[in-house]
C-alpha cells in the first residue's frame, strides 16, 4: 500500500528540523480565525447602531448583522475540512476537555449563534408575521410560496402578536442581545487567538497580546468587509434604478447615493480606529520580542526578516494597513478609493492570519531548521483541494451565496417595517 | 389546581429535572478512580552509549505498526557534529531508520555537508522519544479528551476519539507527535505499553545494543535506573516549558535542540 | 411574554444535546486518576492498547531452535545485538510466519560500520569502512560471517 505523509504534499524541510515535524496547519487552519473574525467584526459594526443608536449605521446595521449569521455558518467549515475524521466532529459537544481551547468552540459558538438569530428574529419578527400572514390568505400558492409560507411560519416561532407593547419589547430585546453579544463576539474570537496565543511550544504565537490582536483585527476585517459588500449591493441598485430596470424603495440614483456616501464616511472612521489598535499590538509585540531577544529570536529573526519579509512588511503592513490608512485619511473620500481601501484592508487581515498560522510553522522546534509552505493549487484528489486553494476560494465565496439566500427570508434593503 | 394545570405541572417539572441531571452529568461526570498502583515509568538514555545504527527506530516502526517508509516515527535519532570553529551540524536523515551509513550531514532539500574528521571537536548521537511529561501540554490541549495519562504515567491516544485536529502535535515543544499515516489520528510514542505491561521491554530498549535505551520504575526502590536518575548526574530536555518530562538523559551537551 | 421563546428554542437544543450525550458518550468516559485535565478518556482503551500484539520477542525465543547461531554469536563482538535486529520480528515463528528475513545488504551492516571517528562517542571505538572504499556495491556477508563478526 502507497503510503504517504498527507504533510509532506506541502512541506519543504531546510537544515535540521525534527522528523515528526510538519506543516500540520495549513490553509483551512489560516481561513478559520479569518472567517470567525469577519463574524464578530460585522456583528459588532450591527451593534454599533442598535446599542450606541448612531444613526446613521442604521442602513449598514441591519446588513451586517444578516451578513454576521451567514458567516457564522460558514464559520466551522474550514474546521471541518482540516479535521482527519470530520465525521467525529461533535465529539467536541459530547466529550468537552475544556482546558483546551478549542473545547471552547462548541460553547461559544453555540451561545454566539444563539445570540444572532436571537437578535435576527426580533429585528425580522414583523415582516416575518406580516409574510406568514399575507401567504395564509393567498390561495392556490405556487411551490415557491408553499416553502416560503412554511420557513416564515416556522420562523414566526408561533408568536403573531404585532400590538405596538409587543414591538417595543422587540426593540428593548433587541438592545439587550446586541449588548450582550459584544462580548461574546469578542470571545468567539478571542479564544481563537487564544487557541494560537497559550501554545508555548510555539515561539511566535505564545504572547499574551495574541487574542487582544486578533479581537483587534476580527473588528476591523469584520467592518471592511460589510462595508465592502454594502457598497457592492448599493452600485448593483444604483445601476439598475439608473437603467430602470426594477422599481425600488429609493426612487432615485442620487438618494442612493447620499445614503452610500454617508455610511461609508461614517464606518470608515470606526474602521481606521480598529486599524490603529490592531496596529500598534502587532508593532509592540514585535519590538518587544526584539528587545528582549530570548533563545528563539534569533530564528524568528531571521523567519520574520527574512523569509518572510514581503509576506510581513510587504504585503500584511504596508499594502494591508498603510495604504489603506492613508486612502481612508486623505480628504475627498470617493466610493473609488473606498473600494480599494477596503479590498486592501480585508487582504491584509488575511495576510496577518497567514503570517501568523504558516509564519509559527515556518521554523522548527529546534530553532535550526525551516519548513516552507507550499499551498497546493491545482487539487488532484480531496486532500488537495481540501487543504489547497480552491477549497481555501470556496470558503471565501460560500457567505456570500449564503447572504444571497438569506437575503430572500431576511430581506436587508426596506424602508418600511424595520426598527 | 385542574387536571391541565397539573399535567403542564408535571411535564414542565420532568423536563427540568431531565435538564438539571443531563447537567449534572456534564460538568460532574462519573469519576473512576482505580487504586494507585505503585508504578511511575521513567527512560534513561545514555548518549555516551549510542552509536547511531538506528536498530531502535526500526524495531519501533516494526513493532507499533507505522509504515516502515513514511516518514515519520515514534523515536528517532539525532547527531550532532560540532566543529573546530564551533559549528554545529546536525541531522536525522530518515528519522535515523536506517542508521547513519555515511559521514555526511543532510541540510535538507538534497544538500550535504561534507565535513573532514580532522575538522570535528565533538560528535554524538541523541536518541529521542516521548517525554511522558508529568504535566504534558499536549493532554492538556486536547479538544475531546482523545489523549490522556494512565496512573503510571504513559500518554496514550484513544485512536477511536480522536477527531484529528492537530492541537497535540502543535503543542507538543519536543515534536514528538505527529499523524499515523494509515489511521489519520494522533500517535506518539507509548513506551510500549502493551509489552511494558506484559514484564517486556519497550522495543527499541530491547533492540539497542548498547544498552543506551533503558526503561524504568521510579517508584521502585530496587529498580537500577531509578537509582542512576537519583544519584547520577542527569539532564532532562527543554525544561523552561515546565513540562516535567520523564525521560533522563546521561551525557546531554548544550548543542542538543 | 413573546420575548423568552428563543431562549425556549435554545434551551430545548442544549436538551437535546444532552440527551444524545447519554447515548453517544461510552459509559466508561470520565474523569480518572490523573484529574480532569489529565485524566479526561474512555477506561476501556487502556485495555485496547495493553491487548497490541507483541512482535519482537527477544532473543531467549530464537536460542531453543537455533543453538548453533547462537552460540557463534556468543562468543563473538556481535553478542550485544538482538537476532530480530537484523532479522526482523519473530511473531509467531515458525508458524507465522514460517521464514524470517535474511537480509544481505550492505546498508544493514553500514549502520554500525560506516567508520565515524567521532570523538566522545562510542561509535568511534567500533572498527568500521568507508563504503566507496571497500569493495563498493559487494554483499559485506560474501566475505564476513555476520554471526561470528571475524574477518574473510
Amino acid at each position: 500500500m502507497e503510503v504517504t505523509v498527507l504533510e509532506e504534499l506541502w512541506t519543504l524541510k531546510e537544515l535540521f528540523t525534527y522528523p515528526n515535524e510538519y506543516i500540520y496547519w495549513s490553509v483551512q487552519i489560516v481561513m478559520y480565525p479569518f472567517m470567525t473574525g469577519l463574524v464578530a467584526g460585522a456583528f459588532v459594526l450591527s451593534s454599533l447602531y442598535h446599542l450606541f443608536g448612531i444613526k446613521q449605521l442604521k442602513e449598514i446595521a441591519r446588513f451586517s448583522l444578516v451578513f454576521s449569521f451567514a458567516l457564522l455558518m460558514v464559520a466551522p467549515l474550514p474546521l471541518l475540512l482540516h479535521l482527519m475524521h470530520p465525521e467525529r466532529n461533535f465529539y467536541v459537544f459530547m466529550t468537552p476537555h475544556f482546558t483546551s481551547a478549542i473545547a471552547a468552540f462548541g460553547v461559544v459558538l453555540f451561545v454566539y449563534g444563539s445570540i444572532v438569530a436571537s437578535e435576527l428574529w426580533f429585528l425580522y419578527r414583523k415582516h416575518l408575521v406580516e409574510g406568514s400572514l399575507k401567504l395564509k390568505s393567498q390561495l392556490n400558492k405556487s411551490l415557491g410560496e408553499k416553502i416560503r409560507y412554511g420557513v416564515y411560519t416556522a420562523l414566526t416561532l408561533g408568536v403573531f402578536d404585532l400590538s405596538e407593547p409587543a414591538l417595543r419589547q422587540d426593540e428593548k430585546a433587541i438592545k439587550i442581545l446586541a449588548g450582550a453579544g459584544v462580548p461574546v463576539a469578542c470571545f468567539l474570537h478571542g479564544y481563537a487567538g487564544f487557541i494560537f496565543g497559550s501554545v508555548k511550544a510555539n515561539a511566535l504565537w505564545m504572547t499574551p497580546l495574541m487574542p487582544v490582536i486578533f479581537i483587534m483585527s476580527a473588528i476591523f476585517s469584520g467592518v471592511a468587509l460589510c462595508l465592502l459588500t454594502y457598497i457592492m449591493t448599493m452600485e448593483i441598485r444604483k445601476f439598475k434604478v439608473s437603467r430602470k430596470r426594477a422599481s425600488f424603495v429609493y426612487p432615485t440614483f442620487e438618494e442612493i447615493k447620499g445614503v452610500e456616501m454617508l455610511e461609508v464616511k461614517m464606518t470608515s472612521k470606526y474602521l481606521l480606529l480598529f486599524l490603529i489598535f490592531s496596529i500598534s499590538l502587532e508593532l509592540l509585540d514585535l519590538v518587544f520580542r526584539g528587545y528582549t531577544a530570548v533563545r528563539s529570536w534569533d530564528i524568528l529573526r531571521l523567519v520574520i526578516y527574512g523569509k518572510d519579509f514581503t509576506s510581513i512588511f510587504i504585503l500584511q503592513y504596508t499594502l494591508g494597513n498603510l495604504v489603506p490608512f492613508i486612502l481612508l485619511l486623505m480628504p475627498g473620500l470617493t466610493i473609488r478609493r473606498a473600494i480599494l481601501a477596503l479590498v486592501l484592508v480585508i487582504f491584509g487581515v488575511f495576510m496577518m492570519r497567514w503570517n501568523v498560522v504558516i509564519g509559527g510553522q515556518s521554523f522548527s522546534l529546534t530553532f535550526s531548521g525551516y519548513m516552507d509552505y507550499v499551498l497546493p493549487i491545482i487539487p488532484h484528489d480531496l486532500d488537495t483541494f481540501k487543504e489547497g486553494l480552491f477549497g481555501a476560494l470556496f470558503i471565501g465565496a460560500l457567505p456570500f451565496l449564503l447572504f444571497w439566500i438569506l437575503n430572500k427570508i431576511f430581506p436587508v434593503f426596506e424602508l418600511k417595517g424595520s426598527h | 389546581m385542574n387536571r391541565r394545570d397539573f399535567l403542564k405541572l408535571a411535564l414542565r417539572g420532568s423536563a427540568a429535572l431531565a435538564l438539571a441531571q443531563g447537567l449534572d452529568e456534564a460538568f460532574r461526570p462519573v469519576s473512576l478512580h482505580a487504586a494507585s498502583r505503585p508504578v511511575r515509568w521513567v527512560f534513561l538514555v545514555d548518549t555516551y552509549k549510542c552509536i547511531g545504527c538506528g536498530f531502535c527506530v526500526k524495531a519501533c516502526k516494526r513493532e507499533n505498526e507505522i509504515p516502515f517508509e513514511a516518514d515519520v516515527s515514534r523515536t528517532w535519532v539525532e547527531r550532532y557534529v560540532v566543529t573546530k570553529d564551533g559549528e554545529v551540524f546536525a541531522d536525522s536523515p530518515k528519522e535515523a531508520r536506517n542508521g547513519f551509513t555515511s559521514k555526511r550531514v543532510d541540510l535538507g532539500l538534497g544538500r550535504y555537508k561534507d565535513i573532514p574528521q580532522e575538522r570535528i571537536d565533538k560528535a554524538f548521537f541523541v536518541p529521542k522519544l516521548c517525554n511522558q511529561c508529568e504535566k504534558a501540554p499536549c493532554v492538556q490541549v486536547c479538544p475531546v479528551g482523545a489523549t490522556y495519562q494512565t496512573a503510571d504515567g504513559v500518554v496514550l491516544v484513544d485512536r477511536k476519539w480522536c477527531i484529528g485536529c492537530g492541537y497535540c502535535i502543535m503543542a507538543c515543544p519536543y515534536g514528538m507527535r505527529f499523524f499515523h499515516p494509515v489511521y489519520h489520528v494522533a500517535e506518539k510514542c507509548n513506551f510500549c505499553y502493551h509489552r511494558i505491561n506484559k514484564g517486556m521491554k519497550p522495543a527499541c530498549a530491547q533492540a539497542c545494543p548498547m544498552g543506551a535505551r533503558r526503561i524504568g520504575n521510579i517508584k521502585d526502590p530496587a529498580d537500577p535506573v531509578a537509582n542512576i536518575i537519583m544519584t547520577q548526574r542527569v539532564s532532562i530536555h527543554k525544561p523552561e516549558y515546565g513540562t516535567n518530562p520523564q525521560v533522563y538523559y546521561i551525557g546531554l551537551s548544550e548543542e542538543v535542540r | 411574554m413573546h420575548v423568552l421563546r428563543p431562549l425556549y428554542v435554545v434551551l430545548a437544543v442544549a436538551g437535546i444535546i444532552l440527551i444524545a450525550r447519554t447515548f453517544v458518550v461510552p459509559r466508561d468516559f470520565g474523569i480518572h486518576e490523573r484529574g480532569y485535565m489529565y485524566g479526561w478518556y474512555r477506561t476501556g482503551n487502556v485495555e485496547e492498547w495493553k491487548a497490541v500484539q507483541v512482535k519482537y520477542q527477544g532473543k531467549e525465543y530464537c536460542t531453543d531452535c537455533h543453538a548453533e547461531q547462537e552460540r557463534q554469536v556468543l562468543s563473538s563482538s556481535h553478542k550485544i545485538i538482538e537476532c530480530e535486529n537484523c532479522h526482523g520480528p519473530a511473531l509467531e515463528h515458525p508458524a507465522e510466519p514460517t521464514k524470517l528475513l535474511i537480509d544481505r545488504t550492505r546498508d544493514l551492516c553500514l549502520r554500525c560500520h560506516t567508520y565515524l571517528s567521532y570523538p566522545t562517542s562510542k561509535r568511534s571505538e567500533i572498527k568500521g569502512i568507508d563504503s566507496d572504499q571497500h569493495n563498493p556495491g559487494e554483499e559485506c556477508a560474501g566475505c564476513h560471517n555476520p554471526h561470528q563478526a571475524s574477518k574473510p
